[in-house]
This record gives C-alpha cells, sequence and structure tokens, in this order.
C-alpha cells in the first residue's frame, strides 16, 4: 500500500468575531481522514459546510484550535498545525501546493513570471523556470502575448488558469485545490483534468473541492462528507 | 545538530523603552534568520517605530536585548559593542531606508556620488569600479542610468526612494531596515517600489524587518508579521496567517478595516 502523505486528527476550528459581541463560529468539529499518494480526496458538502476553510487548515492559512494536521515532508510526517512559521514556509516551498478559488494578483508582475515564482524559490534558474510557466501556461490556453501582461486586468477564467499554472508547476506532493475548474470552459475543464491525473500518477495526494459533478468524478478516488464535519448551527 | 543557518540573523529579548514616563515598547521578543522578511505593523504610536530604532542600533533600550549573528565574530550584544564597533556593523552589514529619503540621502551630492560614497565607506578606491558599480545599481532600481551625475533634489519621491534604497544594496548588507518604505508615494509609484523591493529582496536574499502601517505592503513583502499596540506584540504568526485569520481583537479590527478596491 502507498504512503500516507497527508493525516488529519480531530481536527477543530472555531472563529471568534471579537469585535461582533464576541461570537464564536464553530466550523470544524472532530475532522479525521487520510489520504495516501496517488488518492485524490473530494470534500462534499453544501456551501457553508467549511469545506473552503478544511483546506486553508491544511494549508496552515488558518491556526487550529485542536487537532493535528500530519504531511508527509522531507520523507517523514510533519505536524502541521504545530510547526515553527520557518517549517510551515519550508512545507509551503517543497511539499504543499495550494489552488486558491482567487489569484492574488502583485502588480506589474506578468503572469508567466507568477507562475515561476514557487520554481524560483525552489532555486530553479530564472529562464529554466520561465520557459517551464510558458508551456504550461500554454497547456491552459494562454497565448505567448497574454501571458507576458500582469494578469490583473485578467477575465477571471484566465485568472484562474494562471492560478492553476503556478500551483502545479511545482509538481508538489500534496496538493490542495479550492474549486479550480469553477470559471472554466469544457476544454480548460479537460486540461485541468488531466493535470490532476497526472498528478496522481506522479504519486501526489489531493485534496480537493469540485462543485462540477464531472470533475468530481473523474479524479475522486474518495469522498469526505461535510456533512457531518460541521457542527449544528446554533 | 545546530547548523550555523539556522541561528537567528538578530535576536531582541525583552526589548522595552520608555520616553520619560511614556512607554514606547515593552518586553519584545524576535528571532530573524537570514533570508527571512518580518513586517512589523499597527497605528501610529503602537510603538513599532520605536521598537525598529532599537533593534537598528540607532535607540539604545532601556531594557532588553539585541543580539547579532556576525560573519565572522559569532553572535553579539549590538549595544555591547563599542561606538567604532557599531559604526563599522552598521556600515558593512546592514542598511537602513527611512520613510523619507531625504533622511537617508545627502542631497547636495549626485546620484552616483550617493551610490558610490557607500562604497568608498567600506574601502573601495577605484574611481572607475566604483562608478561603474553606482551606474548598475541605478539600473537596477529603474533609475535612467543618464542621471547619474544630477542631484536627487531633482528627482521625484519615487525617484529618490529608489536612489536610497540602492546606496542601501550596493555594499551587500545582510539585513536591511525599513521604516514605512512606500508611505508618502502615490499609489502607481507605491507599486513598482513593492514589486522592485520583492525582487530584490528575493534575488539578494536578504534579510529584512519592514515597519509598515499599510498591510497589502506586508502581504506582498513579508513572510511574518508582528502586530503592535500601545508598545506590545499582541499577535504574530505568518503573513497570510495574521491577515486571513486573525486572533486578536485589535488585528482582527486593523484587519476588517481595510478597505478593499
Amino acid at each position: 500500500m502507498s504512503d500516507v502523505m497527508i493525516r488529519v486528527e480531530n481536527l477543530g476550528k472555531t472563529f471568534t468575531l471579537h469585535n461582533q459581541g464576541g461570537v464564536a463560529m464553530e466550523v470544524l468539529r472532530g475532522v479525521e481522514f487520510e489520504v495516501r499518494a496517488g488518492e485524490c480526496l473530494v470534500l462534499n458538502g453544501p456551501s457553508g459546510a467549511g469545506k473552503s476553510t478544511l483546506l486553508r487548515s491544511l494549508y496552515a492559512n488558518y491556526r487550529l484550535q485542536r487537532g493535528r494536521v500530519w504531511i508527509r515532508h522531507r520523507g517523514a510526517l510533519l505536524d502541521l498545525a504545530g510547526a515553527e512559521p520557518r517549517r510551515v514556509l519550508e512545507v509551503r516551498r517543497e511539499t504543499i501546493g495550494y489552488v486558491s478559488q482567487f489569484l492574488r494578483a502583485v502588480p506589474r508582475v506578468p503572469a508567466v513570471d507568477v507562475v515561476a515564482e514557487p520554481l524560483r524559490l525552489r532555486g530553479e534558474m530564472a529562464a529554466v523556470a520561465r520557459r517551464k510557466a510558458a508551456a504550461l501556461l500554454e497547456r491552459l490556453n494562454i497565448s505567448a502575448r497574454l501571458m507576458e501582461l500582469a494578469p490583473s486586468t485578467f477575465s477571471g477564467g484566465e485568472q484562474q488558469r494562471v492560478n492553476i499554472a503556478r500551483g502545479f508547476l511545482p509538481g508538489y506532493p500534496v496538493l490542495l485545490l479550492d474549486e479550480p475548474t469553477a470559471s472554466l470552459d469544457a476544454t480548460n475543464r479537460a486540461v485541468v483534468i488531466r493535470l490532476i491525473e497526472e498528478a496522481k500518477a506522479g504519486g501526489a495526494a489531493v485534496v480537493g473541492i469540485f462543485h462540477d459533478a464531472e470533475v468530481r468524478e473523474a479524479v475522486a478516488t474518495a469522498v469526505h462528507d461535510m456533512t457531518a464535519a460541521a457542527p449544528a448551527a446554533a | 545538530m545546530t547548523n550555523e543557518t539556522e541561528q537567528p540573523l538578530l535576536r531582541a529579548v525583552g526589548v522595552s523603552h520608555w520616553y520619560g514616563g511614556t512607554l514606547g515598547c515593552r518586553d519584545v521578543d524576535l528571532d530573524l534568520h537570514a533570508g527571512e522578511v518580518l513586517g512589523i505593523v499597527g497605528e501610529s504610536g503602537s510603538g513599532k517605530s520605536t521598537l525598529l530604532a532599537c533593534l537598528s542600533a540607532r535607540l539604545r533600550p532601556a531594557a532588553g536585548r539585541v543580539l547579532y549573528r556576525t560573519r565572522h565574530q559569532g553572535t553579539v550584544d549590538i549595544y555591547g559593542l563599542g561606538e567604532a564597533e557599531r559604526r563599522l556593523l552598521m556600515r558593512t552589514d546592514w542598511g537602513i531606508v527611512h520613510q523619507n529619503p531625504r533622511d537617508g540621502l545627502r542631497l547636495a551630492v549626485s546620484a552616483g556620488g550617493n551610490v558610490g560614497e557607500r562604497l568608498m565607506a567600506v574601502g573601495a578606491r577605484h574611481y572607475g569600479r566604483i562608478r561603474e558599480t553606482a551606474r548598475a545599481w541605478l539600473e537596477r532600481v529603474e533609475i535612467d542610468a543618464g542621471r547619474i551625475d544630477d542631484r536627487p533634489d531633482t528627482f521625484s519621491g519615487g525617484m529618490q526612494q529608489r536612489l536610497q534604497i540602492a546606496r542601501n544594496l550596493v555594499t551587500q548588507p545582510r539585513l536591511v531596515f525599513m521604516d514605512e518604505p512606500t508611505g508618502g508615494l502615490d499609489v502607481s509609484v507605491q507599486a513598482r517600489l513593492l514589486d522592485l523591493l520583492r525582487g530584490l529582496v528575493a534575488d539578494l536574499g536578504l534579510a529584512a524587518v519592514v515597519v509598515t502601517h499599510d498591510l497589502a505592503v506586508t502581504r506582498l513583502l513579508a513572510h511574518r508579521l508582528l502586530v503592535m499596540r500601545r508598545g506590545e506584540v499582541v499577535e504574530s504568526g505568518l503573513t497570510d496567517q495574521v491577515l486571513d485569520d486573525p486572533q486578536h481583537p485589535y488585528t482582527q479590527l486593523l484587519v476588517s478595516s481595510v478597505l478593499q478596491p
């Protein structure tokens, strides 16, 4: 059996809104699952069930009140929820890729450099990183002319493809995908399905949110039902 | 096993300072590693500039220590050094980018001279090479090399700020302190400067401490954040954690008060 890449134990997340009367919103309670190399776990549940919160928690973007997020990093399982900030950055550089719903565009930086940046942070030569970024963007039907422009003026679908390229290019062993196909046409959706399949075949563990049933059925190896994870709304 | 690079470059332990009876900052602990950018945020009067002055050897704190890992002599307490040693350290290993470029530039000296004199201060003597390096740095910070003999008081605010950055980076420091580096600049000029700083910090592997009240600046530049209020650090973490999932009431207020254009 292949290696466990992600193991989530008793994960709990509560937001306390201090400036709104100190309201505490418990979004996740007792979440547990494992994802092995080559698997794709799909998070399923209605809007507001905490799917994106869970994904952000796996990336250590959100800080947890309870539980552990074990990630296989440099060969061993490491609890990301309890890791030092520097270690979290190292894990993000080498091990975990996260494709958010929306691209956070940096002023003036061309799309091709936005995509190449994670490779550069791993020490790849600028020219090589750029060439690889351009090839992947081309697969995602971003023209050579467009990729030299800053993505802040791109359409929603174009920005999303830039974001996808940035997340997939380094070949992370753990991939977190938050609705990567939400604003894509059928052609580009098919490209993303192929990218996910290639990542799985390469041994990546994927956790994703996909509203599109076609994508979900194409890539899922397991489904995690989130309706049970969300405590009854107060 | 402790690797040399696993030791922090800069460490503050219990740094506190008062101005007479008024609190500047209290009990600040922090570590900064090589290649790391730390943002310090908070409103006016939160103590962030006081802390920056203490960290950068410009204000001896009333209590606490500031430790720096030197290239050759191990870790030193910067306020335990003699004045001459401290000045040498500041000149060779550190850069300080002031909010107002006029505080960091010599306005009566040409742009090239502003960059070149920093090289001379660390021992460069060959005029031709100094001028060539100065020219290369002007281009690197996107100032037309044809302006090398012009005085910075003929430059725009954005150009002056970029010149100040070139003047600081030409000696290849390991650590740069920046006090509101994009304050006082037009928004379009800010974006250009931020993009430039991002690239330089990454390419040169610089460590930096950036004080700002602009949370968007920290998102682009800083790996980690300290949030200060009334002289104390109320929250710290990775930049995206603090901005996306703020825990302290004050941080929540700061983050929720930013207008999203």
